[in-house]
């Protein structure tokens, strides 16, 4: 058996040496003969009506080979939202159509309403600049209880700014408030979730290819799911039909969700390279980037936690507003609701729960799921309000908590937001987090801290969130407009390596090291003589790419599933070679043997017998050796964990600085401990960077004030401390074969709340009456709020 | 970017010459400038680099002072100025390596970037900016934020900076762009103590002339306790308001005095 290489093995990434290397290859490192640029001209006006375009000029400029408007795309199909929600009086959502290019208005700064297909991308810059535009400019749509209230409409249409008015569970709505009304305690916070920009470091990028003697279309595009953009483009946007359509996402460098969605930008270089017979490639620019990736976050939330006299918790109720920014894109209204709502019970045994949840259309570019996807929200809301519950009836915060976990004796848990959790053990985490984070050494480090003149704070943390969104039965009741199953193919080469087709797409997660693993595994074969294929429909099944940590979950199941029929098969045909019935013949470290005697064959004997079948039972059994399997989850998995941070703070001035951070999480079992790892450490950086710098920041006008990295802050390497994270307490998830949870977003749901939780810690203790800041907690917020506290 | 042309001169006088031409512009190390580019911001004609003139380049020690040549960059003030280590600790603080190794000194000050470090360190040191035309006192150099006393065409060839007995700089980074959100130089001489501040005001840097007085009778931390800094025209945005900096001023000074040598 490959234990070097197989399940558990911490293997170094086999993909990292061409990313290290300067040998991946990008869409943009994509040239092709002939091909030309695409440039978009974008509104700098968030507001407005286009009165006129005029394009004479530009058109006659130097190396233009064809500009396009809205005008030309008036034909074609909306960029449709993937899930539809309906409103708590029975309404479906409004759902107003998002063009390929502006036409009418323009709704947010960065809105593209035209485009140069020039020879150069310079030639095309400079045509765009000669494109006169008319537009009748309005007051921009901005803040969301503004939008609400106002007749200002973002989509006059639709006649509200309002996308919908979403309850969850309305049935528990009276038992809430009733609840609520009769408690001991009832807490009450309310708090932002910042939104976020997802500066994936591969800016976007789309390169068009039409066939004029075949017909068919090639779009290159930096995708985490080339075959939803390939369905979306075919049956909502362009008619494509699917098979005249490859869409190939090759190396994709990062998405944090914003890479999920099909944009505009790609239909365009679509039907630019029908219309020239030309390649047509567009590459985002950092600025473009900043103006029209679908941003993060941005929900303004009341939370409230009742409680009994001995701090049993009895309900949470919430009301949110959540921007969906100025279109709907793919998964925004998912996000806000079915990834977020249902979270709302978190690990506790509270009995009932409640959210609101108002989308809102604003004149922002659009707000769509971004590493975590809901569960930050929830997590963040709960977490926030649970240590300011334990602070107002002064019980520890980790007391509180526990008293309230679910027990591991209570699983299949039915939560009061309507998941059933199957497996988990919170205070074990607990307790393993208090161990490893020296929790007991806190007292003498702040002590430390305060004889250099800083207030140092402990936070803590319990999340538990929800991967693979599964199963598509479920979600199809619950409005979704795709599965959410994933799909391999294994293909057994004749000489004995293989070569695994996959739906989920890599852009950062490692697949191609961890998969194979798996099949290694199974098949008792080095792990190197496997390699993934992924990222290109014409090569792979349809399966639904990677968001939502669900890759392993859920691809990796159908890797399972798929090895298992291989397994199958070889076994017959392993039976006819060894001249015996199947089921005497035994598969252990890639050799089929026959039970109580020598006679064995090995898997690469079978597999060349399968592609040479001479002596070979054709009556009874296929050549070949390739075996495709769809996997639909019953359920989410649940992972689960326990973080907490120490932070110091300089009382000066206001600078917070995480000292230490621990992430104890729960990821059921762990195929690649190393990657997940440093699956762990990107998903901590991120949600540092929204708990202390990351500032995105529209003004009045719908001008993003933070467009660039000169006021944007990114986490950078100093911001942030050495992490001390632990997967060892996994407890397997009991229904996908694996027994695999899901680790790429927990990292940024678990350890915003951690950080805010220590910074108040850190200024109670400075003797500061703070309760609340909201993130991101800049030196300047932290400053003023002390300064008001005063 | 739109299309310019450049030049390469090897003297001060061919760099002169060649930015006669209409709509020519100096390029330092472009840290600044090729930025402004890439975003259509600007269209010179041409470009004239003046990273290839030798008499620009490098670190002199000139008795009590120390000379800098106008195109030396960050990296090499960082490995030159050991006998300005205030200085030295500056400009290894500017940015990150790649600025270090392609920004200029000449290029800060003709910049006069309201947050950039180096108008700080030369107006606290009570520098000689020279040109290839004159020699310019710091105090006459600095007229307001992008602002100075350069004339169309000039050039920095160099700054002296006389050597403090004790100087230290402050920098509060604003998040972002890390550039000074405050940043606060103190340079002790024998005839007395200067103050320079940066990144806060909306006139860039400046002299803060109430802590130079304190400071001159009394070089501690505690003798600038009772002195307060005015909110009045200093710079709001979103990384903190003129409050926020004025309260920084004074702690930047308290701790550049603490941390002098």
């Amino acid at each position: 058996m490959p234990k070097d290489g197989g399940i558990g093995a911490a293997t170094t990434r086999r993909e990292d040496v061409r990313f290290l290397t300067g040998k991946g290859q990008y869409s943009d490192d994509i040239r092709t003969f002939g091909e030309c640029a695409a440039v978009f001209a974008r509104s700098n006006v968030a507001n407005g009506t286009i009165k006129s375009i005029n394009t004479e000029a530009a058109a006659a400029m130097p190396g233009v080979l064809a500009i396009f408007t809205g005008e030309d795309f008036v034909e074609v199909g909306g960029n449709p939202a993937g899930w539809a929600i309906v409103s708590r009086d029975g309404e479906p959502m409004k759902e107003p159509k998002r063009p390929v290019l502006a036409h009418g208005k323009v709704r947010h700064v960065g809105d593209a309403y035209a485009a140069v297909i020039a020879e150069t991308v310079q030639q095309g810059k400079d045509a765009v600049e000669a494109i006169e535009i008319d537009i009748e400019e309005h007051d921009a749509v901005i803040n969301m209880a503004d939008a609400l209230s106002g007749t200002n409409y973002v989509h006059d249409e639709i006649g509200t700014n309002q996308c919908f008015d979403w309850g969850w569970i309305e049935d528990n709505r009276a038992a809430t408030d009733e609840a609520i009304k009769g408690a001991h305690h009832v807490t009450t916070l309310e708090l932002v979730n910042n939104r976020l920009v997802p500066n994936a470091m591969e800016p976007r990028c789309s390169i068009g290819h039409y066939n004029t003697g075949t017909g068919d279309y090639t779009l290159h595009t930096t995708s985490q799911n080339p075959h939803l953009t390939r369905l979306l483009i075919s049956a909502f946007v362009m008619g494509i039909p699917e098979n005249k359509l490859t869409v190939i996402a090759p190396d994709v460098g990062g998405g944090f969700g914003s890479k999920i969605y099909h944009y505009g930008e790609e239909a365009l270089v679509l039907a630019a390279a029908k219309k020239l017979g030309r390649t047509v490639k567009w590459t985002s620019d950092r600025s473009e980037a900043f103006l029209t990736d679908a941003h993060g976050r941005d929900h303004v939330t009341k939370i409230e936690l009742a409680m009994d006299k001995e701090g049993n918790f009895l309900a949470f109720r919430t009301e949110t507003m959540a921007n969906v920014g100025a279109y709907l894109s793919n998964f925004s209204t998912a996000t806000p609701t079915f990834l977020h709502g249902t979270l709302m019970a978190g690990n506790y045994t509270v009995p009932l729960v409640y959210v609101n949840v108002k989308t809102v259309f604003t004149n922002t570019a659009p707000v769509d799921a971004y590493r975590g996807a809901g569960r930050p929200e929830a997590t963040y809301s709960l977490e926030r309000v649970i240590d300011m519950a334990a602070r107002e009836i002064g019980m520890d915060p980790t007391e509180l908590r526990r008293k309230n976990f679910i027990k591991p004796d209570q699983y299949p848990y039915a939560s009061a937001a309507g998941l059933e959790y199957d497996s988990g053990n919170y205070d074990a985490l607990m307790d393993q987090m208090e161990k490893v984070s020296d929790k007991a050494g806190f007292a003498a480090r702040r002590a430390e801290s305060e004889s250099k003149g800083l207030l140092r704070g402990f936070g803590v943390n319990a999340y538990i969130e929800a991967c693979g969104i599964a199963p598509s039965n479920l979600v199809g009741i619950l409005g979704s407009r795709v599965g959410l199953y994933d799909a391999a193919t294994v293909r057994v080469n004749a000489t004995g390596n293989l070569s695994v087709m996959v739906g989920a797409h890599s852009h950062g997660q490692g697949h191609e090291t961890v998969f194979p693993q798996v099949v290694a595994e199974m098949l008792g074969i080095d792990a190197q003589s496997i390699d993934i294929v992924h990222g290109d429909t014409s090569k792979i099944p349809f399966g639904m790419g990677t968001y939502g940590s669900r890759s392993l979950a859920v691809c990796g199941s159908a890797v399972v599933r798929a090895t298992e029929k291989i397994i199958l098969k070889a076994t017959k045909i392993a039976a006819h070679m060894l001249e015996t019935e199947e089921n005497n013949v035994e598969f252990n470290d890639g050799t089929f043997s026959v039970a109580g005697t020598n006679k064995s064959v090995s898997f690469g004997e079978v597999a060349l017998k399968a592609y040479i079948p001479h002596e070979f039972p054709i009556e009874a059994i296929e050549p070949g050796l390739e075996e495709t399997a769809f996997y639909d989850p019953a359920n989410f998995t649940y992972p689960s964990g326990a973080y907490c941070c120490e932070v110091e703070i300089d009382p000066e001035t206001g600078k917070v600085s995480v000292d230490r951070m621990t992430a104890v999480d729960d990821f059921g079992n762990v195929i690649n401990p190393l990657v997940v790892t440093g699956q762990v450490h990107g998903g901590l950086g991120q949600g540092i960077g929204q708990a202390l710098v990351e500032n995105t920041t529209y003004d009045d006008d719908g001008q993003l004030l933070s467009a660039s990295y000169m006021d944007y802050t990114m986490p950078r390497a100093d911001d942030l401390p050495f992490y001390t994270v632990d997967h060892s307490m996994g407890n397997a998830c009991t229904h996908n074969p694996l027994g695999v949870k899901g680790c790429g977003e927990a990292g940024a749901i678990g350890s915003p709340p951690t950080v805010v939780n220590a910074v108040i810690d850190a200024l109670q203790s400075g003797g500061k009456n703070i309760t609340h800041i909201d993130m991101p907690m800049t030196p300047h917020r932290v400053w003023s709020a002390m300064q008001n506290a005063k | 970017m739109y299309s310019f042309d450049i030049e390469r001169p090897t003297s001060v006088a061919d760099a002169v010459a060649a930015l006669g031409s209409e709509d020519a512009q100096a390029l330092g190390g472009g840290q600044t400038l090729i930025p402004t580019l890439k975003q259509r911001l600007a269209s010179p004609s041409a470009l004239v680099s003046l990273t290839g003139i030798s008499d620009m380049q490098g670190t002199t020690s000139e008795g009590g002072a120390l000379r800098i040549g106008g195109a030396t960059t960050h990296a090499a003030v960082m490995a030159g100025a050991s006998s300005y280590p205030a200085l030295a600790a500056l400009a290894a603080n500017i940015g990150d390596p790649a600025v270090r190794n392609r920004g200029t000194i000449g290029g800060s000050l003709a910049n006069n970037d309201p947050s950039a470090c180096y108008p700080a360190a030369a107006l606290a040191s009570g520098a000689t900016i020279i040109t290839n035309a004159r020699e310019i006192a710091a105090d006459d150099y600095f007229q307001g934020m992008f602002d100075t006393a350069l004339e169309e065409g000039e050039i920095i060839t160099g700054v002296t900076l006389p050597v403090p007995e004790v100087a230290n700089y402050q920098k509060f980074v604003q998040p972002a762009s890390r550039f000074a959100l405050v940043g606060v130089f103190v340079a002790k001489y024998a005839d007395g103590v200067r103050v320079a501040v940066t990144g806060a005001s909306n006139e860039g840097v400046h002299r803060w002339a109430e802590a130079e007085a304190a400071l001159s009778s009394n070089f501690s931390a505690d003798a600038i306790a009772d002195l307060t800094v005015s909110a009045d025209n200093l710079i709001g945005d979103l990384h903190g308001s003129p409050e926020y900096r004025a309260h920084l001023v004074k702690v930047m000074t308290g701790r550049a005095v603490k941390a002098a040598f």
